[in-house]
């Protein structure tokens, strides 16, 4: 009897503390949609598309923070993650043994890094290697695309979104790794026994099974890269405008926020940084959906095959 | 057993708390939050004064100075300090009359990276406008020379660098670009931000100096104490009287030397582009923002005493750490100021 009642109560007590997660998402969204509705009054959907930040006439729009966050995070997934999923296949199945362990744990290292440590890299080294030997390049020989394009100052979206690359590769490879490793041994046997080459059974076998799991790796990625405030506020040039050259500096909505808070005098201007925090939940929260939804669909076909 | 322990937590809870309110009653603490710049003073001060008055102790959150004016707003704490004054709208909505309470003042300098220029540079306000304005391109531009004769200037484009996060500096900056510059004032005008019309932004001083000495040809704006811990070069800039003054202390203070005839009563002044041969003219003053009526009496007394004790006795803390002294004509008028506080 007496466990019986153990037993209740600590499902109750489970229930309580797993309500109380949603219950504070509410009453976050709830609090920032207070505190954001004098600006969401002043613009409304104007804040969305157009591109003035100016703090002094209080005249906002948050477009450019918006297009900086989207793209510096695509950027960055573009390029982490066929490094990330080379990392992962290597040491999932390529490596040796030897070499395994202490290779993954360096990798899982770069996660624990602060964030303002890779800022300060990025200002130090990365930039002034992008300027001086990267840009140069890439202007010489693809100057002709509009992407590569414009002064060379460094920092930028290019620079960001190389630090944010190297910010998330951590997370993806070690999750695309450890998912990699539950792939059953028998899948891969089994296209080894139809004569498929090494690169055939990993292709076939290992990666289509692990479909989506390594989306599932890659969705915490983007996460990390879309909130990352304090090194890409140091190496993306916090100018808020929308170019389309690599070269260009740019700004996002959680630098925005981490720059002008602590300085924003008068209840517009803070009201429009808070509508930023909540336009940047909104984006976090559109990007999970469409990923999680994207999941659903690629592990019901593998089941339906 | 359980009960025992029980009894035992009970128990020392209870005489810590016993002990808690007794250590209270003995130390009064005041706690004051806002403006970053003046944090390395303030910091200063607040350990010398517990030697001279051990019963009452400091707590200052640099916030920043829009923290302190909402804090202070809203009475959460008991003093707040701004790199700007509060608006005229803003101290409306302040539930008492609230004094700005002039604590120190500090310069920003011009700060560039130009290793081919043989001499320090000079800038007269309307071409230092015009750059940041984005309207001079190039260090050869034919305005930068007439201020650097004989310097060798080369055609390099110019890249402007500024503070990307709310600052007093920038606060300071534009003010002074907004007083010498109509175009400016229409474009841009002041704020702790401000929509740049050209440039990169970098987060703090350490972020502008770390643009600024990594890409040449740029041109950015620090803290004089910033520039000078971290050797940076730093511009003459031309003042109302004519003269190129370079950036220091005694230059710091001739500027607010040459603001005191207009001082206004509640000491809500910028110090930028004063009278005076030898003024530094991007300079600001930074203040401590307290109500006239105070609540607590026992903790206005303490905030009172310590206030009169900073600028006078206080104020020889400030070279050290690199901020300009009051001269001693204002610390009287400010003295007034602060006996006017009711307890």
């Amino acid at each position: 009897m007496k466990i019986k009642s153990a037993d209740l109560w600590f499902k109750k007590a489970a229930a309580i503390l797993a309500l109380s997660a949603a219950a504070l998402v509410i009453l976050l969204v709830c609090s920032m949609a207070y505190y954001a509705l004098p600006a969401i009054r002043k613009f409304g959907l104007h804040f969305l598309h157009t591109s003035t930040w100016d703090p002094v006439k209080e005249i906002f729009g948050a477009l450019p923070f918006i297009y900086g966050t989207v793209i510096s995070s695509a950027l960055a997934l573009l390029m982490a993650l066929p490094v990330s999923l080379g990392i992962a296949v290597y040491l999932a199945e390529l490596a040796p043994c030897c070499l395994r362990e202490p290779l993954s744990f360096l990798i899982e290292l770069l996660a624990a890094i602060p964030s303002v440590v890779y800022g300060l890299w990025g200002i130090f080294f990365l930039a002034p290697f992008l300027r001086e030997t990267v840009q140069p390049f890439l202007f010489r020989y693809f100057g002709f695309l509009p992407l590569f394009q414009g002064e060379f100052y460094g920092v930028g979206m290019l620079s960001a979104a190389i630090i944010l690359s190297i910010m998330i590769i951590p997370t993806i490879s070690s999750i695309s790794r450890e998912v990699f490793l539950t792939v059953p041994s028998a899948q891969r046997e089994a296209a080894l026994a139809l004569g498929a080459t090494r690169w055939e059974t990993i292709r076939l076998a290992v990666l289509g099974y692990a479909r989506s799991g390594v989306l599932g790796a890659v969705i915490l990625g983007l996460g990390r890269a879309l909130g990352e405030t304090m090194a890409v506020t140091m190496v993306i040039g916090n100018r808020p405008e929308i170019s389309g050259s690599l070269f260009a500096p740019a700004y996002t909505m959680a630098s925005v926020i981490a720059n002008e808070f602590s300085e924003a005098t008068t209840d517009l201007y803070l009201s429009a940084l808070i509508e930023i925090g909540f336009i940047l939940f909104f984006v976090t929260l559109i990007i999970n959906i469409a990923a999680r939804a994207l999941i659903w669909r690629v592990s019901a076909k593998i089941k339906a095959k | 057993m359980k009960r025992k322990i029980l009894g035992l937590t009970a128990g020392i809870l209870m005489l810590s708390l016993l002990c808690g309110t007794a250590w209270a009653k003995k130390i009064l603490l005041i706690n004051g939050a806002g403006a970053t710049f003046p944090y390395p003073l303030y910091s200063k001060w607040f350990y010398e004064y517990t030697k001279v008055d051990p019963t009452v102790n400091f707590n200052y959150q640099s916030i920043g100075s829009g923290g302190g004016q909402r804090q202070i707003l809203a009475k959460t704490v008991d003093f707040g300090a701004s790199d700007g004054p509060m608006s005229d709208e803003q101290l409306q909505k302040a539930p008492g009359v609230l004094f700005h309470i002039p604590m120190t003042a500090g310069a920003v300098v011009v700060t560039y990276n130009l290793p081919q220029a043989s001499e320090k540079l000079k800038f007269s306000p309307d071409v230092l406008a015009d750059i940041f304005l984005g309207k001079i391109k190039s260090w050869n531009d034919p305005r930068i020379s007439l201020d650097n004769r004989g310097v060798y200037l080369p055609n390099e484009n110019i890249i402007v660098v500024h503070r990307s996060d709310g600052s007093g500096t920038t606060s300071i900056f534009t003010d002074y670009l907004s007083s010498v510059s109509a175009a400016w004032k229409a474009k841009v005008g002041k704020g702790t931000s401000v929509n740049w019309p050209v440039g990169l932004g970098g987060k703090g001083n350490e972020g502008v100096a770390g643009l600024v000495k990594q890409t040449q040809g740029s041109i950015g704006y620090v803290e004089l104490a910033y520039a000078d811990n971290n050797k940076l070069a730093y511009a003459d800039i031309k003042n109302s009287s004519g003269n190129f003054i370079t950036p220091s202390l005694e230059s710091t203070s001739a500027a607010v030397g040459g603001k005191l005839n207009s001082m206004p009563d509640d000491f809500r002044v910028s110090l930028v582009n004063p009278d005076g041969a030898d003024a530094y003219p991007i300079a600001g003053l930074t203040w401590i923002l307290a109500y006239k009526n105070q609540d607590d009496s026992q903790k206005g007394e303490k905030l009172v005493e310590f206030l009169l004790w900073a600028i006078s006795e206080g104020q020889s803390y400030s070279s050290d750490l690199l901020y300009a002294p009051l001269p001693e004509s204002m610390v009287r008028k400010i003295e007034e100021k602060i006996n006017q506080i009711v307890y």
